[in-house]
């Protein structure tokens, strides 16, 4: 059993506080990403995980064993590094059996294990090269392989894939999604990419400044940010923020408006809000429709890009702010064109504005 | 191949100028010289004009040879006993004006050797000093190379980690090297005096008195080793510093890769430090042993070669040659000897440890 669970997890350098109290269950064979942007702790995060960085408080247990004083080795993780880290003197086979060679198993052990991760991982053929005879994906095949021979209970992923090309990281992507259905194992993910979160996670932590921002399934922080950072973070292109004036408050709802925005009752779930206050109106580029007739939201349009199945639109509104609409279809708009959007309001999200 | 840049660029040569008749009149032109005067009876200063004499001065610096004699046996063939021991025939009625054996006119015993029965071998050199001297040099570089660049090694681990201070560490084994050979030795000779030398003082005290002073440059048996502890204990820090340079290249991430792998410390070092040292270890290797097939300065300041020869060096050779005896084609002939030592030894260092692939 690989439960990973920390409990108030800080991390400091001398004054500096990187990680300010964290708290994450992952559950046994789950597949959990750690993003948010750079600098955000993420990536010393999955360090303190393996070991590699000592824990300034809290508490770390994995399977049940608290590991916080435990050395790497003895926590039962394995860890596939961005820039791979490769022994560069060592063969493929070498390199996937050196966790092997160091706890001293027998060559026919060896041999057995290296091939059986190397038909995984579909890289029977370079198990003689070296590395300097690889590409970039083949090279991370190759600390994959590593990682997964000898079967340990936690896998950790260090941005794996951001050194790779867009198209072969799409690939390896799917292939490390694969690999975790195969396998069955724990896996955590650091990234800051967050189509890869999305695609990949069964839980995604949204990190920013060392503090959790929103921990939860995919598809719950994408239709149900806790907050603006997580609304902005997840989604792509990403969400549009309208300041709006708060007319009135009904129950869970609260009804909305600015200058170019015509008054509209959507819920007040992550209030509380008060009438006259302002307020930040979150809305899904993907959600925005063209009006037929007269729309909620009032601009002109400043820009399009045709990407052939999706059409996006740069819109200008009445007060001067600009908006982003994804619409599915090809569609070809003049430019200066007054435009008038809609949208479901069940779709819209309102926050109270971060001070 | 008369590019722009080295036909039209004037400045550029005009600025190089210097440094290229320097490297020309001080490197490249003696370099040549010697060669030439080797096969020459050139003196330093001499009324009489120079001769070409072919490889004389190699035949009388590298003649070897071996004798093998009977001993001497009385009237009824017994072999006549001299404290103890056999009594062979005088080399010396052999090797002076003996009209039967000319070919050993000149020469001089270096060592002898019995292989069984009551013969005995001789080994006769036409020069015997310079006969100790190769051998002298071959013992400097067979313990320096290794030993100096283990410790090297061992200090270079040392200091390759982040602790406070670190730095001072650095600097103190790395002062030897910043301070002049010369001045080096003038204090190691003051370390090694036979009467109140510190190491005698030092190893009197630990020891209670045990220990007998011992004059460590004026003994034969203890001279040359003594250069070499104080030549080892020199250059380290030089040494060192390349290692560190080598071990700062390794990727760190290497490191904690080995270390979530569960590699222990020796493993650490089989698997991935010392791999990745391998081009820093010939490049060492090769910079030790040159260096110390140069071995002069020690000899000169601290024992002139002596006491009975045990101290002799190829360098101090040619230069006690060419300068003190005047016989420069003596001193080029050395040189040029020592080139061809060194450099058959660096093409050989560099083919055993070849990228193998």
């Amino acid at each position: 059993m690989a439960r990973i669970s920390l409990k108030d997890v800080k991390k400091c350098y001398g004054n500096a506080h990187v990680i300010k109290g964290v708290d994450i269950e992952v559950e046994d064979g789950e597949f959990c990403v750690f993003v948010g942007p750079s600098g955000c702790g993420k990536s010393t995060l999955l360090r303190m995980i393996a070991g590699l960085e000592d824990i300034t408080s809290g508490q770390m247990t994995i399977g049940d064993k608290v590991v916080n004083e435990l050395p790497p080795a003895e926590r039962g993780v394995a860890m596939v590094f961005q820039s791979y880290a490769i022994f560069p003197h060592m063969t493929v086979r070498e390199n996937v059996a050196f966790g092997l060679t160091i706890a001293g198993a027998s060559k026919a052990e060896k041999d057995a294990k290296v091939a059986e991760a190397a038909r995984i991982l579909q890289m029977e053929h370079l198990l003689d090269r070296r590395p300097s005879q690889l590409s970039g994906g083949q090279r991370q095949r190759v600390a994959i392989g590593r990682a997964i021979v000898r079967k340990p209970q936690v896998f950790l992923f260090d941005e794996p894939l951001s050194n790779l090309d867009a198209a072969l990281r799409m690939d390896m992507r799917m292939e490390i999604g694969k690999l975790h259905n195969q396998l069955g194992a724990t896996m955590i993910y650091v990234t800051h990419d967050q189509v890869e979160a999305m695609t990949l996670a069964d839980k995604i932590v949204v990190l920013k400044d060392g503090k959790v921002m929103q921990i939860g399934a995919p598809m719950e922080l994408y239709h149900n940010p806790a907050n603006l950072f997580v609304a902005g973070f997840l989604g792509a292109p990403s969400m549009n923020f309208i300041d709006v004036t708060v007319q009135a408050v009904n129950g869970t709802k609260a009804l909305v408006s600015n200058a170019a925005l015509d008054p509209v009752e959507v819920s007040a779930a992550r209030g509380p809000f008060t009438v006259g206050e302002k307020a930040i109106l979150g809305l899904r580029p993907q959600y925005l429709s063209v009006a037929e007739g007269a729309g909620r939201l009032h601009g002109a349009v400043a820009l399009t890009e045709r990407l052939g199945a999706e059409t996006v639109v740069e819109v200008t509104l009445k007060d001067g702010k600009p908006l982003i609409a994804a619409l599915s279809q090809d569609r070809v708009f003049p430019l200066g064109a007054a435009g008038d959007l809609d949208f479901d309001p069940a779709t819209a999200h309102l926050f109270r504005p971060e001070v | 191949m008369a590019s722009k840049f080295t036909v039209s660029n004037r400045t550029g040569w005009l600025m190089a100028g210097p440094a290229v008749l320097l490297i020309a009149g001080f490197v490249i032109l003696p370099f040549f010289l010697a060669i030439g005067f080797s096969f020459t009876n050139q003196r330093l200063v001499s009324p009489n004009p120079t001769e070409f004499t072919g490889l004389a001065n190699y035949r009388q610096l590298l003649g070897v040879t071996t004798l093998t004699l009977d001993p001497v046996r009385d009237e009824a063939g017994a072999v006549v006993m001299k404290d103890g021991e056999p009594e062979y025939p005088s080399l010396r009625s052999l090797t002076r004006n003996n009209p039967d054996r000319p070919d050993l006119a000149g020469m001089r015993e270096w060592f002898s050797f019995s292989t069984g029965g009551d013969s005995r071998t001789y080994v006769l050199a036409r020069d015997v000093v310079f006969m100790k001297a190769i051998v002298n040099t071959f013992i400097f570089v067979l313990v320096v190379a290794p030993v100096q660049a283990g410790l090297a090694l061992g200090l270079a681990l040392l200091i390759n980690q982040r602790l406070r201070g670190i730095n001072v560490f650095r600097a103190i084994y790395f002062m030897p090297v910043v301070v002049s050979i010369v001045v080096v030795s003038l204090l190691w000779r003051l370390i090694y005096d036979g009467q109140s030398g510190l190491l005698n003082n030092l190893l009197g005290t630990i020891s209670f008195g045990l220990i007998p002073p011992v004059d460590w440059l004026g003994n034969p048996s203890t001279a040359l080793g003594s250069i070499i502890a104080m030549s080892i204990w020199q250059a380290v820090g030089f040494h060192m510093v390349i290692w560190l340079s080598g071990l700062q290249t390794i990727s760190p991430t290497l490191y904690e890769a080995a270390a979530i792998e569960g590699a222990s410390k020796w493993q650490v070092f089989r698997y991935i430090t010392w791999p990745g040292l391998r081009n820093t270890a010939v490049l060492i290797l090769i910079v030790i042993t040159m260096q110390a097939f140069g071995l002069f300065a020690q000899i000169d300041v601290m024992t002139n070669g002596g006491p009975l020869d045990s101290t002799q060096t190829i360098v101090f050779q040619a230069i006690e040659r060419g300068y003190g005896k005047q016989d420069i084609s003596g001193g080029s002939a050395i040189s040029v000897i020592l080139f061809v030592i060194v450099l058959s030894i660096s093409l050989i260092q560099r083919w055993l440890t070849r990228e193998k692939s």
